[in-house]
């Protein structure tokens, strides 16, 4: 089969651990489009979920950091964080050894990436899953692109990792789910905490929105740091994604900043084509 | 100055319950694999967030930390702000070129 959905969301702790301390309507929103997210995704019945995120330290250091780095376990457990800080439980959720092999061997042609048969889950993915597949029952693939602990990959290299990972699960028999999931412009764990700079972000998902490739990766990283800090580096989830469906267009679902969740909360699919 | 090391031993706590059972027990013993200045040693013990922040530890890394130890999240993010203003501007890694836009 093939690449059956995609889409890209917010992983920001806060939005599960800080959820009674934000305005209750706009937190509602944001979960009603997360919600309407979930059941798009289930609609594409899928048969797995590949969740591109960037990690904070879960799994990966600068003792041995790659940059790019897919789970090859047949489980994942999470999260690493106190389930009472985070606000959520701590659970096994199921991977597919089988499925990642094969698409780590297919990708492996065209690009240098780790895999990892042992992964615990930060909020990066935890967040997500938390409303994405609530029951865990769907099989998940991680994904980790290093936003974390610079140097980073460049951006086009991180569109070009999405198109091989699309060229990848086109090759497969299953019908493959495709997540994105990180901040835009943020300071998380910073004193700059909760800022968000709402126009960088919007001028982001109008890039991404359209898939224009040429503008998602003509920011520098000094550029991103100085106007979308340092979660800012975090895009690279998004242009993976944006990568993997080239040729397509988005919808972005919700946007709106949320400061004690600290990130512009993000929910967008993609129109595939 | 050996930050490698402090947010080594900061990533190991925050992920592996073992590394924390160590901590808790026979801390001398676990302190001594890493190399750590006294300063940074004492930063750890005594759960000094904003030192750590002022030493250039990783956001990520610190605030799982603080989590692990039960601070507040409003307590976590005064106690940067705090560290900043007692030990001064953050000495090494990506936050030396922060800007700070929370006031």
């Amino acid at each position: 089969m093939s690449l059956v959905f995609a889409g890209v969301c917010s992983h920001a702790p806060g939005i599960t651990g800080r959820a009674h301390r934000a305005d209750p309507a706009v937190r509602d929103a944001f979960y009603a489009k997360l919600g309407e997210m979930r059941e798009r995704l289930e609609a594409a019945r899928p048969d797995a979920l590949i969740i591109v995120a960037a990690e904070h330290f879960a799994n990966f250091f600068m003792n041995n950091m790659p940059a790019y780095c897919m789970g090859m376990a047949e489980s994942y457990e999470g999260p690493i964080e106190d389930e009472e800080w985070l606000g959520i439980r701590h659970t096994t959720v199921p991977g597919d050894s089988d499925l990642s092999r094969r698409i780590i061997e297919s990708m492996m042609g065209d690009i240098d990436l780790a895999y990892a048969e042992e992964w615990k889950f930060d909020h990066g993915i935890m967040v997500p899953l938390n409303f994405l597949t609530p029951r865990y029952d769907l099989p998940v693939i991680p994904v980790n692109v290093n936003c974390q602990g610079p140097p980073l990959t460049p951006l086009p290299r991180a569109y070009e990792f999405g198109r091989v990972l699309r060229r990848a699960c086109d090759a497969q028999a299953e019908r493959i789910a495709l997540v994105g999931t990180g901040g835009i412009s943020h300071w998380p764990a910073t004193p700059n905490s909760g800022v968000i700079n709402e126009a960088w972000d919007r001028d982001f998902l109008e890039r991404f929105v359209a898939n224009d490739r040429e503008r998602l990766i003509a920011y520098t990283d000094a550029e991103t740091f100085r106007d979308a800090g340092q979660g800012g580096f975090e895009i690279r989830t998004f242009i993976t994604v944006a990568g993997a469906t080239e040729g397509s267009t988005g919808e972005l679902m919700f946007y709106a900043p949320i400061p004690i969740f600290a990130v512009g909360c993000t929910v967008a699919t993609m129109n595939l084509a | 100055m050996s930050l490698y090391y402090v947010q080594k031993l900061l990533y190991q706590l925050n992920r592996d319950p073992a590394i924390r059972k160590r901590f808790e027990e026979s801390r001398d013993d676990l302190l001594a694999e890493y190399q750590l200045t006294d300063e940074e040693r004492d930063a750890i013990v005594d759960g000094d967030i904003g030192l750590l922040y002022v030493m250039g530890v990783n956001g990520q890394l610190l605030m799982h930390y603080a989590a692990l130890i039960g601070q507040e999240w409003d307590q976590y993010i005064n106690a940067m702000k705090e560290g900043v203003e007692k030990h001064g501007p953050v000495r090494e890694g990506l936050y030396t070129l922060l800007e700070d836009r929370s006031r």
